[in-house]
């Protein structure tokens, strides 16, 4: 934990200090005039693609200090949102057939599309007397696993951050006879793609920090190089965020998009190497489904063939929708698949705050803590801010 | 599906709308509140029921938390301080106390009587009377582990009700947040640190002296146990009909609660204190009860936020956000579960 004094503690300090903040913020209002001067540019939509992002820009109040023409959009970058429902059913039901199931908080909540005898989630699930149990990690699924002979699976819901771990567990043999996993995880670059190749113009990007430091901001290069798009691997503090925004639109005033790492402190262009290698060596990447999105290629971690012994699927005689197979997995009305992909805004959805609570979540966006209704729910994303400021 | 979930008690939105419900809907309006007292028909800590000249005020309070002992206190304690607090945050000086405790069948009896212990010692400081009780055991598994309920009675001669706040009040905490909250997540997440100790404690030595001399000018009183600071203060805003603005930076949270809250994705704002006491008070005496605080041990204390009239915005909390920008405290909602990353 953090103390006084420690490089961690004086770093965090520095990056939400409120006088650089403010100097940050004229620079950026300063380079808006410009672009609006010199260029007649209306409007600038950066697409803040993780979850994390939006956190920082909400919990910090970022959109009520910038420019009106700045918009900041949330993109697909939140694992529990675009978890495929299928795999909340799969996991439903071998709980409610009494296997003890593991997984995160708030995949926990996670509301699936189809009933399983009555249940949505495994937090009903749970409710119906099901053993599910919640963990901060997959080590922590291990440990207890290993505890007791019951047939057992993790929700394997996560990123490229969040898979390496699924892939050391493996690898050094940690896991235990009785357990098994839904491997979910999915890629990153191949959803940014798809993102702006759908829903297309967006001025920006400010790229996932964390994702980053695994794959490299390398993986982003197709960004500016093929879309022309401005792209900053930022970190997760106010600071990071205000100075992602303030290179994006240097970039666009000079005409020249091109990949910046803002997140130098753990960022490097080619990532973390044993990470990588774990990946490679214990996952397959296949063409995977996202929900309310569909099938992207080549952005899924699949177990591949020396380790599908520890493949949930496999063991309980589960198939996996093929893409002709996979149907459209969002409940009547909700609009998580444009939310996720920046189309839409959640105050845009007439179910927000309404039929759709952090508390009785009815879309995927709701429920994690990283997305964007969830976020705005809790935080606010309305325009009554400004006259606080 | 219609089912009781873990949300509907985590002291946030969803408990409010099943008390709603189930109770406060079917109530009519003279059954909330005897006559000139305080009761349902306002969320605050206690009750008040007018006799003679003054009150007479009334809470109580199931307890249950896992791990029963904690860095700090164990259930005992905390059923007994919980109690007083209420009470005093009304204004009332704590006088007696009942308990009923529900057991698990199998449950230590070392642990139990440690517990008990660990209520009568802080009852037996604080010279407040144990007037009655019950205790009942459950079948093995219809309970898990313990479950202890306190009531307390107190007298006052002016009530604190909590909806009196008007715009320019200045809104003061006792100490640092989240205090509680955070002990009792790091020992369920298994965190062995010394930075974690609750802050389970009565607030007598702060409330009496303070509601002797400025009754008149404390407009509200709550100790933000289950749902922290953000529920009391929503609870606040809507009751009273303004808006109130909350300085981040002014924010007393420690390090080691805010790293730990960033880590498992909570907010410290929804976390509970047991022993810290968030005020509403007028402008004027603002400063001079902040010194008194102090002069009290209170050191930690100061001044937080401020209630505005504002026609747009009544009802909500606002925060200023440490780099300038505002975002709107909602209150908590869902229960409190660590996130994926």
């Amino acid at each position: 934990m953090g103390q006084q004094g420690d490089l961690r503690y004086l770093t965090k300090k520095l990056f939400r200090d409120k006088v650089l903040a403010s100097q940050i913020i004229r620079i950026i209002k300063e380079y808006w005039e410009l672009l609006r001067a010199r260029k007649g540019v209306e409007e600038v939509k950066i697409m803040n693609f993780c979850g994390t992002h939006e956190y920082t820009t909400t919990h910090y109040g970022i959109r009520s200090v910038l420019p009106p023409g700045v918009n900041l959009v949330a993109g697909p970058g939140c694992p529990v949102c675009i978890t495929p429902s299928f795999y909340v059913e799969a996991a439903v039901k071998l709980a409610l057939e009494g296997l003890t199931l593991y997984t995160y908080g708030d995949a926990y909540k996670l509301p699936a599309v189809k009933e399983i005898d009555g249940c949505r989630s495994l937090s009903d699930a749970r409710m119906m007397g099901a053993d599910v149990r919640v963990v901060y990690s997959f080590l922590d699924a291990i440990r207890d696993a290993a505890k007791h002979d019951k047939p057992s699976v993790f929700l394997a819901v996560g990123f490229e951050t969040t898979c390496p771990a699924y892939a050391s567990g493996i690898v050094n043999r940690l896991v235990p006879e009785n357990l098994a996993l839904i491997m979910a995880g999915r890629l990153t670059p191949p959803a940014a793609r798809f993102a702006v190749e759908r829903v297309g113009a967006v001025s920006g990007v400010i790229a996932p920090g964390h994702v980053s430091t695994i794959t490299g901001a390398g993986v982003w290069r197709f960004l500016p190089e093929e879309f022309d798009i401005p792209t900053v691997v930022s970190g997760f503090e106010p600071l990071d965020v205000l100075i992602a925004i303030t290179l994006i639109l240097k970039q666009l005033l000079e005409d020249e998009p091109k990949l910046v790492i803002e997140y130098s402190r753990t960022v490097t262009m080619e990532g973390n190497r044993h990470a990588k290698r774990l990946l490679a060596e214990v996952f397959d990447t296949v063409d995977a489904a996202w929900r309310g999105i569909g099938f992207i290629e080549k952005s899924g971690y699949a177990l591949n063939e020396n380790f599908s012994r520890y493949d949930a699927f496999r063991l309980y005689g589960i198939r996996e929708p093929s893409r002709e197979e996979w149907r459209h997995d969002l409940l009547p009305g909700c609009i998580c698949g444009q939310v996720i992909l920046g189309a839409a805004k959640p105050t845009d959805c007439r179910l927000f705050m309404k039929r759709c609570t952090p508390g009785t979540p009815y879309g995927p966006c709701m429920v994690s803590v990283e997305g964007s209704c969830s976020i705005w729910a809790r935080m606010g994303g309305r325009e009554a801010l400004v006259e606080v400021v | 599906m219609s089912k009781i979930s873990l949300a509907h008690g985590s002291g946030g939105i969803e408990t409010s709308q099943l008390l709603a419900r189930l109770i406060l809907n079917r109530l009519p309006e003279w059954m909330k509140s005897p006559d000139g007292g305080l009761g349902l028909d306002f969320p605050d800590d206690s009750a008040a029921i007018p006799v003679g000249s003054g009150y007479v005020v009334t809470t109580i309070d199931a307890y249950t938390v896992s791990p029963i002992f904690f860095p700090g206190g164990d259930l005992g304690k905390l059923a007994a301080a919980g109690t007083i607090n209420d009470i005093l945050m009304l204004g009332g000086k704590p006088v007696a106390v009942l308990d009923a405790i529900v057991i698990e069948e199998g449950t230590s009896m070392d642990d139990l009587s440690r517990l008990v212990g660990s209520m009568i010692s802080l009852l037996q400081e604080e010279k407040v009377c144990l007037v009655g009780g019950d205790i009942k055991v459950m079948p093995r598994g219809q309970l898990d582990g313990i479950l202890i309920t306190t009531a307390g009675i107190g007298v006052a001669s002016k009530i604190i009700a909590d909806k009196n706040i008007r715009p320019g009040d200045k809104i003061i905490i006792s100490g640092t947040i989240g205090e509680h909250g955070a002990a009792i997540l790091a020992a369920q997440q298994g965190i062995k640190s010394d930075e974690f100790k609750s802050d389970v404690s009565p607030l007598t030595k702060l409330m009496l002296p303070l509601i002797e001399d400025y009754a008149e000018d404390i407009h509200a009183a709550r100790d933000p146990t289950r749902g922290g600071v953000a529920m009391a203060l929503n609870d606040w805003a809507r009751g009273s009909q303004t808006m109130i603005v909350m300085y981040e930076s002014e924010l007393p949270i420690r390090e080691p609660v805010v790293n730990l809250c960033e880590m498992m994705g909570v907010d410290p704002l929804n976390l509970a204190s047991e022993g810290t006491a968030l005020l509403a008070v007028s402008p004027e005496k603002a400063e001079e009860v902040l010194s008194r605080m102090h002069e009290l041990g209170y050191r930690e204390a100061r001044i937080i936020g401020e209630a505005r009239e504002r026609a747009s915005s009544v009802g909500l909390v606002v925060l200023k956000t440490l780099i300038g920008g505002a975002r709107i405290l909602e209150p908590p909602s869902g229960e409190l579960v660590p996130r994926i990353c």
